[in-house]
């Protein structure tokens, strides 16, 4: 029996790596392509979610609005999500106008240790009679008890399901399987996973976790998303496919749309980089990437130094603009001490 | 020497980080004195407090203020939103000052060093978000020196263990509420306000920064602007300090503000609540003087 989801996050998670430049055609073609493949909902707008287009994280080319028009307009048999972070978006500017356009699901995220936050908005979208997930971004960064207690109030205020979201892409398959198995053991919803693939593990945790007990994979064609990317979609379709794992998703549509539509979309192949590989180890999240890049050459100092630094100081996302205080810093440091930091310092 | 004046007596509603730091704050004043200070939450720590301070407490929050309206001529509301939808009614019945430190957007909105003539003719001031209190001043500096200032957003990061359980079940209305003020008090066309809760440890200090998209910055004119400013927040906000410019990049000019707190109730990284206590004093104790001269 198939009882896995598969949520597609290519044209949100990806939208970080066009810098939130996706375009109306591209959003278009990709939601008339993938429509009716198989996956329970594609989740489409910035990189942050609703109302996150900002100077802060990066402009949008588009609107909320006009993203969500053009996907609702396409899809016919797939179901249409948005993603929101409290204290980005607004009930009154971004979400409600979002469900008025024609959401059916909403995945209401926050760090993983402040549940707290999404109460209102998790109870906003049940009250509007629409799907709420709650997700717990950078989940590595606490305890699989913490976790559990975070996720019960998720699910306490109206969530149907929980998120865990590798965010830094720091996971190990151990860590996956003890935390996702510690969850779909307490929680009365089902469990998700949402992998990075900065340690080469994105495909294979997420298999990892459907072996714990996950039944929601959130993942992207071609791995197209932040930092090294993400679970490639289509791959872990064919991966299920041997091993017998029904999947109800319509494997040669994934490839097709991904060589023909993604493929077109991507700016470069998703790799993984010394940068996606460093902010993995540091555990910092991976949509960093490019404002490290620029400030590591705006002030003359290692990227490298500056994801182990941010790591050190347990930064979250949303922070983006601490990046410039720690090049600075580091720069000073730098000028005084003559020394760099070493990998060493991590372990 | 002139002669002592009486002190004005006022009421704190909400027993959290926000009430209990206004308490202590509220304690040091030469004009106001505490009457009362009221929850809901038999297990605040501040209810606690208040007690070994000798200050009268209840538990029945605003209808201990309607059964003894005598205890207060000021009434503090540091509840959350939705609860002061309900206060405000009762003490503008009662005939009470209020100094609302909810992001309920009732009341007028209120930035001591911008307006405070003009809210004390109001009988409901309304401190809009710690947020606020620390980037509207700025926000306004800067289009006193460039009035075509065509967008300004704001990240506020606070500490996460500074935030109580009111601002984390308000946080909708503390992102909106701060934008919405921004728009109303600054008259910039476009606004966005993001709040962010660090869980870091050690905890940060309150953090905001400040962005400005103006075509050709006079970065002369926006520095003297903001500095004179940031000059006269620190008068009653001592712990208020620009950390970094403000700085352009082509048609972006940026400051960072931080709040280094008094440590009176929680430690001194919560400046979130400081910038909005200090706030709520000054508004209080201005009333206070006012009074007296009447």
């Amino acid at each position: 029996m198939n009882d896995l989801l598969f949520f597609d996050s290519t044209l949100r998670d990806g939208s970080h790596a066009v810098s939130h430049q996706l375009s109306a055609e591209q959003i278009s073609n990709y939601c008339e392509k993938i429509d009716g493949s198989g996956l329970n909902v594609v989740i489409v707008g910035h990189g942050n979610g609703l109302g996150a287009s900002s100077l802060q994280v990066g402009l949008s080319a588009l609107s909320d609005e006009k993203m969500l028009r053009c996907a609702r307009e396409k899809l016919k048999k797939t179901r249409l999500g948005v993603f929101l972070i409290p204290g980005f978006g607004t009930i009154k500017d971004d979400l409600g106008p979002a469900l008025d356009l024609g959401v059916d699901l909403v995945c209401v995220a926050c760090h993983c240790t402040e549940a707290d936050v999404t109460a209102q908005h998790i109870d906003y979208v049940r009250q509007r009679g629409k799907e709420a997930h709650g997700v717990l971004m950078m989940y590595h960064m606490a305890t699989k008890e913490r976790l559990l207690a975070e996720a019960g109030k998720m699910q306490s205020y109206g969530a149907q399901g929980i998120m865990l979201m590798d965010s830094a892409g720091a996971s190990d398959p151990r860590m996956v399987e003890d935390t996702v198995r510690h969850l779909s053991a307490h929680l009365t919803v089902p469990v998700g996973f949402h992998a990075h693939n900065n340690l080469g593990l994105a495909v294979g945790n997420s298999f990892t976790a459907i072996k714990a007990g996950a039944k929601i994979i959130d993942g992207t064609i071609r791995g197209f998303g932040a930092g090294a990317g993400n679970c490639q979609l289509e791959v872990l379709a064919g991966l299920l496919t041997k091993v017998k794992i029904e999947t109800g998703l319509n494997l040669y549509q994934l490839m097709d749309v991904s060589d023909q539509v993604v493929a077109g979309i991507m700016k470069k192949p998703q790799e993984i980089d010394s940068v996606a590989l460093i902010s993995g180890l540091a555990g910092v999240f991976s949509g960093f990437a490019k404002h490290v890049k620029r400030a590591a050459e705006q002030f003359h100092v290692d990227p490298r130094d500056i994801f182990i630094e941010l790591g050190k100081r347990k930064m979250v996302a949303g922070q983006e603009d601490y990046i410039v205080d720690v090049a600075m810093y580091l720069a000073g440091r730098k000028k005084a001490e003559g020394e760099s930091y070493d990998i060493g310092s991590l372990l | 020497m002139s002669k002592p004046m009486n002190k004005v007596k006022v009421a704190i509603i909400g027993t959290g980080n926000i009430g209990t730091d206004l308490l202590l704050k509220v304690q040091r004043s030469p004009v106001l004195s505490c009457g009362l200070f009221a929850g809901r939450n038999p297990d605040s720590e501040g209810i606690k407090l208040a007690r070994s301070l000798g200050v009268r407490t209840s538990l029945d929050s605003i209808d201990a203020i309607q059964r003894d309206p005598g205890c207060c001529e000021l009434a503090f509301d540091a509840t959350s939103a939705k609860v002061h939808l309900h206060n405000a009614p009762i003490l503008k019945k009662l005939g009470k000052f209020t100094i609302d430190l909810t992001p309920s957007q009732v009341g007028k909105m209120c930035v001591p060093v911008l307006n405070l003539d003009e809210c004390l003719k109001y009988d409901n001031v309304n401190l809009i978000t710690c947020g606020g209190q620390a980037v509207i001043p700025i926000i306004a500096a800067i289009l006193a020196a460039q009035p075509e200032t065509e967008y300004v957003e704001v990240v506020a990061s606070i500490a996460s263990r500074s935030a109580g359980p009111g601002t984390r079940c308000n946080i909708d209305e503390y992102t909106q509420t701060t934008k919405d003020a921004i728009l109303a008090l600054t008259g910039v066309p476009r606004a966005k306000a993001i709040i962010n809760l660090n869980p870091a440890e050690p905890p940060i200090l309150m953090h905001n920064t400040i962005y400005a998209k103006i075509a050709e910055p006079d970065m002369a004119r926006i520095s003297r602007e903001v500095a004179a400013m940031a000059l006269r927040i620190q008068k009653y906000v001592p712990g208020y300090k620009v950390v970094l410019g403000p700085v352009a990049e082509s048609d972006r000019v940026t400051t960072m503000v931080e709040v280094v707190g008094l440590g009176d109730y929680l430690p001194r990284y919560s400046g979130n609540l400081d910038i909005i206590t200090c706030a709520a004093v000054n508004v209080a104790e201005e009333y206070a003087r006012r009074k007296s001269h009447e």
